[in-house]
């Protein structure tokens, strides 16, 4: 009886050995590929080309966007992601990376940083700046024109005299 | 003369009452070991090239997912880190640690990293990550603590009733979009009213989302 049983299992497991649709002969994204001397089925894009949507990016990187509420939105999300942990939420460069060791940003809230164009923060996103990695590939030039208002909205929030905000001067004890 | 020994009547009673029932018992036992955590391969930890530890870097450093992995809003694949991402920091500090020998040898020859995968559905199925997150079903409802996993496992079993249970009434699985990526996040009491108004607020419509086409195309 055990035989059988043992058999019917068998046969039915059997069943399960074939895996030809489950792993098929195709490379997934980045995917491993030997044929190729860095290992990747992902390809590095060969030296100038042009992509289509090249126009378009150029369009949105040049000149910035106008400033709205929503952008502000999006920029405070994309800085507290990709900003915050070296430059901190506050943009006094006191992020947990710096606490472990990373070498120190400088405050967003110098004269010096105060005064410089919205370009060159953009600018610094795209290409970085000294031991800061560039950030081009992760952050697309709309949200660097995000984060560069609401860097912006950081520095005047330090700064900010109750002359600048009237509406505010009822709202305080 | 005897034929038949004694015994024979319930030999063949027996016998023809395996034949009824193992068959059953056997596609029972199937299915159960298919579905058991040891074939789904759930809480299995892979050999990393480099041990990358979730638990330091999200739940000790409070790194957000996208930082990392930058297409899970955008695109099918949720991504994993070049090179370069690690190298943002780790240019900077443990910088001669043994355990990153192989991020450097990465960045100096330009060749990716290979990571083992530990979560790999089927070559027929069809899965989108970005549809997910819009309709706010945040990364611990799939994939669990990934901030106290010092290697990353697979929480959840990945077979297709699993989809399809949240397929069939993503409802209790529903949270505001803001709170996709925040780990700690905990379901409000009032889930169930929660559950409905953000079915409606998302424009989702359940009775599609089990069309054998959605996963299988
Ligand atoms: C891994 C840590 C880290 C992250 C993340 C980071 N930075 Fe930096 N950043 C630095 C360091 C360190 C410096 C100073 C570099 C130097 O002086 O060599 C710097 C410098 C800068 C400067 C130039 C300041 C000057 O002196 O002119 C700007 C602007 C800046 N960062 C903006 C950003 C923005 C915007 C982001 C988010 C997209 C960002 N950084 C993310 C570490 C970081
Ligand atoms: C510092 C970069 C970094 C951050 C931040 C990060 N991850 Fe990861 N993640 C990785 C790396 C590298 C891997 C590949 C190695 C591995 O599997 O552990 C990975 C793998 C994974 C995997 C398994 C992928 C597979 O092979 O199936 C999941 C799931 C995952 N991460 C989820 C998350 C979630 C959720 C968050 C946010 C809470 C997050 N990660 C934040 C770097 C990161
Ligand atoms: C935003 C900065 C940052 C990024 C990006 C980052 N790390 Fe780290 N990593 C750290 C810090 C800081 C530590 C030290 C942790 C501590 O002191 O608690 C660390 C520690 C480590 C360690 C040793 C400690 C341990 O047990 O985990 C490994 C291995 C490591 N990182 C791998 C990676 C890999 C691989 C990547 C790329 C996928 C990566 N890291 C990306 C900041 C980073
Ligand atoms: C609805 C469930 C679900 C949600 C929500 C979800 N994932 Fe996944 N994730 C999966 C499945 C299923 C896979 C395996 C995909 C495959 O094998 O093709 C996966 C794979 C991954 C991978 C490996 C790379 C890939 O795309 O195959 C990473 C990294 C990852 N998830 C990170 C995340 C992060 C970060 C979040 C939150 C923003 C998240 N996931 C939300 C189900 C989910
Ligand atoms: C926790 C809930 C949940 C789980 C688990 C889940 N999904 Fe989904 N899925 C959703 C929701 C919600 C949507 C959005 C439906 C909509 O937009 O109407 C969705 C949409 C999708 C879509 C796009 C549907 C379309 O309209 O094109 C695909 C494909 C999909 N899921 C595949 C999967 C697969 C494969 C799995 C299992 C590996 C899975 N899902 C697990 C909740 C879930
Ligand atoms: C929500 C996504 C989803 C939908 C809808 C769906 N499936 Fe699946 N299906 C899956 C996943 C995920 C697997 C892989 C399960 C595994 O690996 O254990 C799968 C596996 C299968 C398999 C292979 C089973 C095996 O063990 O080899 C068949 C056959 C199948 N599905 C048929 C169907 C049919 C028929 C329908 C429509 C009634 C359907 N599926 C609808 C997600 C889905």
């Amino acid at each position: 009886m055990k035989v059988i049983a043992v058999t019917i299992i068998a046969l039915l497991l059997g069943g399960c050995a074939d895996q030809s649709m489950r792993q098929q002969k195709r490379y997934g994204t980045f995917g491993a590929a030997d044929l190729w001397p860095d290992g990747s089925s992902a390809r590095p894009i060969p030296r100038g080309t042009v992509a289509q949507t090249d126009a378009a990016w150029q369009a949105a990187s040049t000149p910035p966007p106008a400033v709205t509420a929503a952008l502000l939105q999006r920029g405070r999300e994309r800085y507290n992601i990709y900003c915050s942990p070296c430059h901190g939420l506050d943009g006094k460069a006191d992020g947990m990376i710096v606490e472990r060791g990373f070498p120190k940003p400088p405050s967003y809230h110098t004269d010096r940083l105060r005064a410089a164009p919205a370009r060159y923060f953009f600018d610094v996103i795209t290409k970085g700046y000294g031991v800061m990695y560039p950030y081009a590939a992760r952050v697309t030039p709309e949200d660097r024109w995000a984060i560069v208002a609401y860097v912006r909205a950081l520095q005047m929030s330090q700064q900010a005299r109750l002359a600048d905000v009237p509406e505010a001067r009822e709202k305080l004890p | 003369m005897q034929i038949f020994r004694p015994g024979a009547d319930s030999v063949i009673r027996v016998a023809l009452c395996a034949a009824a029932i193992v068959p059953f018992i056997a596609a029972g036992l199937a299915y159960a070991i298919s579905s058991s955590p040891y074939m789904t391969q759930q809480n299995i930890t892979r050999n990393q090239p480099v041990p990358f530890s979730h638990e330091h870097h999200v739940g000790g450093l409070g790194l957000d997912c996208r930082y990392c992995h930058t297409s899970v809003e955008k695109a099918r694949f949720a991504g994993l880190p070049p090179t370069e991402t690690c190298m943002t920091c780790h240019s900077q500090i443990w910088t001669n640690a043994e355990m990153l020998a192989p991020v450097r040898t990465s960045l100096a020859e330009n060749r990716p990293i290979r990571w083992n995968r530990v979560h790999n559905l089927p070559a027929y199925v069809y899965f989108d990550h970005s549809v997910h997150i819009a309709k706010g079903v945040g990364c611990s409802t799939c994939h669990g603590a990934v901030e106290q996993m010092k290697l990353t496992r697979q929480v959840a079993p990945l077979t297709m009733g699993w989809c399809l249970d949240c397929h069939r009434d993503p409802r209790p699985a529903l949270r505001p979009r803001e709170a996709v990526f925040d780990q700690s996040w905990q379901f409000p009491p009032n889930q169930e009213d929660e559950g409905n108004r953000l079915l409606q607020a998302y424009n989702i419509h359940p009775e599609h989302l089990t069309d054998c086409s959605v996963c299988h195309r």
